[in-house]
């Protein structure tokens, strides 16, 4: 009762997913071509090490050497990306109790479970990283860790949930499939996991949107209000123009980043006009327009001050978001507590009779 | 009830009831993992409901599939139980509902595998594999609960007090139907005896037994779990989605 019964044709995601795929294999061979014959030994140059493993496209894992730096930027982007699986479970569970049919109830419901999915297996990815998820939780709870800007903003109709999924779930697909190739073994693995159910979201998100706008003229407002809405905190998603980007540069040396934000804002745009042609609904930006000099679309960019707005916690949901994250903590605790107290009964009982 | 469309009429809607309540949990459970969890049962209630709904609708021959059984009906044509109705409360309440639910569902399909009607014993024979795992999950959350902490143990011993009046109505006899609830009682107090031992709680003793969810007499409760659900529905008549 999964919604798989959608056809293929012209439903977006296609190109990403063979990227996507293309950074599985990828993986595949770097891993049978084997690391270089001889580990570093005790005296050897660490630093050197890490920087040829890097150049050879080969995967940096978890018990390997790294720099510092590399170990803290690696934490504090898996754990805002684990953050946002969370909390981005919010604005959609949000319509849940409401969805219009059974079939979609049942789609949503799949897809904010796949959520909380996406974030144990980020979390558990930066756990290799020498951190505990509980660490991270409390960092998020105690707003010292981000989560993506988007989830700031309210579903106010149905139309929303379709477009979280086109928009929202397309931006997360454009910056995570480079993701698929990061040097970081364990996050890279997580990714392309990720990146193929997150696609399958966007499909779902597309086809909602593709039934609005070929229905009734109601539903049909219901879906260009949503995408007008939507449109351009999605393009923010990429983070702030290349200029004023403060991770970027090292992040890009050591092959976190493939791509700069502007490049992937820019694949982003190219992709949805085109999706948009065929829903039948307008992108709220006047001046949007094909340049034939550089084979892309020309777009106004979004309003980076509103970004920065939000990311410093002054967006519509913010305080919204947080507080429903620890009071559904908080009024968990006594759950958790019993639950160690009886495994801890069992580990003593099975003490006991083993002895 | 009388005849086959009301028996799975009946069981569709506890499903669905169940699914709405324990979608509910989505983004608010005690740890992730059992937010995952919850959702996973929510999706199997759901799709439970979504065959039996469907059946029904066809059963009755009138047109109904299963959007126009879900969303158009008002609480008075509603055939649920009562304790799939009522709220959440606190995680213990939910795990006490789960249980009971649980206990009730998994003998209940598989008596419906045996059954003469065809469609209902393909329904038991998928939904009772669904069923042996929500029990199973909510007779693990019961026993670290009620063998937990004396907080833990006093909140679930409070919400087994609480729900366990609305036990008895799933089991009201009905001979005609395709399997009589009345004989699933002894696997039912078998398997939640049990549990409640190994939980270190009291089984309640039987007083006060609430009904009427059969014959659409329900808490009142149901009309704002059913004004939520069917609000966007029903302010679009007709639309596709």
């Amino acid at each position: 009762m999964y919604g798989n019964d959608f056809s293929a044709e012209d439903a977006p995601g296609g190109g990403l997913l063979g990227e996507v795929e293309a950074a599985e294999a990828a993986l595949r061979e770097a891993a049978e071509r084997g690391r270089r014959a001889d580990a570093p030994g005790p005296d050897a140059d660490l630093a050197g090490y890490f920087a040829e493993v890097i150049d050879a496209d080969q995967k940096i894992e978890p018990r390997d050497w790294m720099p510092e730096a590399y170990r803290k930027t690696l934490i504090r982007q898996i754990a805002q990306h684990a953050h946002s699986e969370i909390i981005g479970m919010q604005p959609e569970g949000n319509w849940i109790s409401r969805a219009p049919s059974l079939k979609r109830k049942a789609i949503l419901l799949a897809k904010v479970q796949d959520e909380a999915g996406h974030g144990l297996y980020l979390y558990a990815a930066a756990e290799t990283l020498g951190i505990s998820r509980d660490e991270l939780v409390r960092l998020l709870l105690e707003g010292r860790q981000k989560y993506s800007s988007i989830f700031n903003y309210p579903t106010l109709t149905w139309a929303d949930v379709g477009a979280i999924g086109w928009l929202v779930d397309g931006a997360a697909i454009v910056n995570q499939v480079p993701l698929c190739r990061c040097s970081y073994g364990p996050y890279a693995r997580a990714m392309i996991r990720v990146c193929k159910e997150e696609s399958f979201h966007q499909r779902q998100g597309y086809e909602i949107l593709h039934t609005l706008a070929h229905g009734t003229p109601e539903q049909k407002a219901m879906a260009q209000d949503s995408v007008d809405r939507w449109w351009y905190p999605s393009l923010a998603m990429f983070g702030p123009p290349d200029g004023d980007s403060t991770h970027s540069a090292q992040s890009m040396a050591w092959k976190i980043k493939r791509f700069s934000n502007d490049e992937l804002r820019q694949r982003f745009v190219d992709m949805c006009v085109q999706q948009a042609e065929i829903l039948d609904l307008t992108l709220p930006d006047p001046d949007l327009r094909w340049n034939d000099e550089r084979q892309a679309y020309d777009y106004t960019q979004p309003d980076y001050d509103e970004l920065m707005q939000v990311i410093k916690g002054n967006g519509p949901c913010n305080r919204q978001r947080m507080e429903h994250r620890r009071r559904a903590h908080t009024e968990g605790a006594w759950v958790r507590e019993a639950a160690a107290a009886y495994a801890a009964k069992r580990a003593e009982q099975k003490e006991k009779v083993a002895a | 009830m009388n005849g086959p469309f009301d028996f799975t009429l009946s069981l569709g809607d506890d499903a669905l009831i169940a699914a709405q309540r324990l979608g509910e949990w989505a983004t608010r459970a005690p740890e992730m993992e059992e937010d995952i969890a919850l959702a996973n049962i929510a999706l199997d209630q759901l799709g439970a409901a979504r065959l039996l709904l469907s059946y029904a609708g066809e059963l009755e021959g009138a047109g109904r599939d299963e959007d126009a059984l879900a969303y158009l009906r008002d609480d008075r044509q509603f055939r649920n139980c009562l304790l799939v109705e009522l709220p959440n409360g606190d995680f213990a309440v939910t795990m006490a509902k789960l249980l009971f639910l649980s206990a009730y569902q998994l003998p209940l399909y598989s008596a419906l595998t045996g059954c003469a009607d065809e469609r209902l014993a393909a329904i038991g024979g998928k939904t009772r594999k669904e069923s042996a795992y929500h029990l199973d999950h909510a007779s693990l959350w019961v026993r670290r609960l009620g063998d937990g902490t004396d907080e833990s143990h006093r909140r679930m011993q409070d919400a087994v007090d609480q729900v366990w009046p609305y036990v008895h109505e799933l089991f009201t006899a009905d001979p005609a139907a395709p399997v009589d609830p009345a004989t699933l009682r002894a696997d039912f107090d078998t398997r939640v005896t049990a549990v409640l031992d190994e939980a270190t709680l009291t089984r309640p003793t039987d007083g006060w037994a609430p009904a009427g969810g059969r014959d659409g007499v329900h808490t009142e409760h149901l009309s704002f779990l059913l004004a939520e659900m069917q609000v966007l529905h029903r302010a679009h008549p007709g639309a596709q989605w």
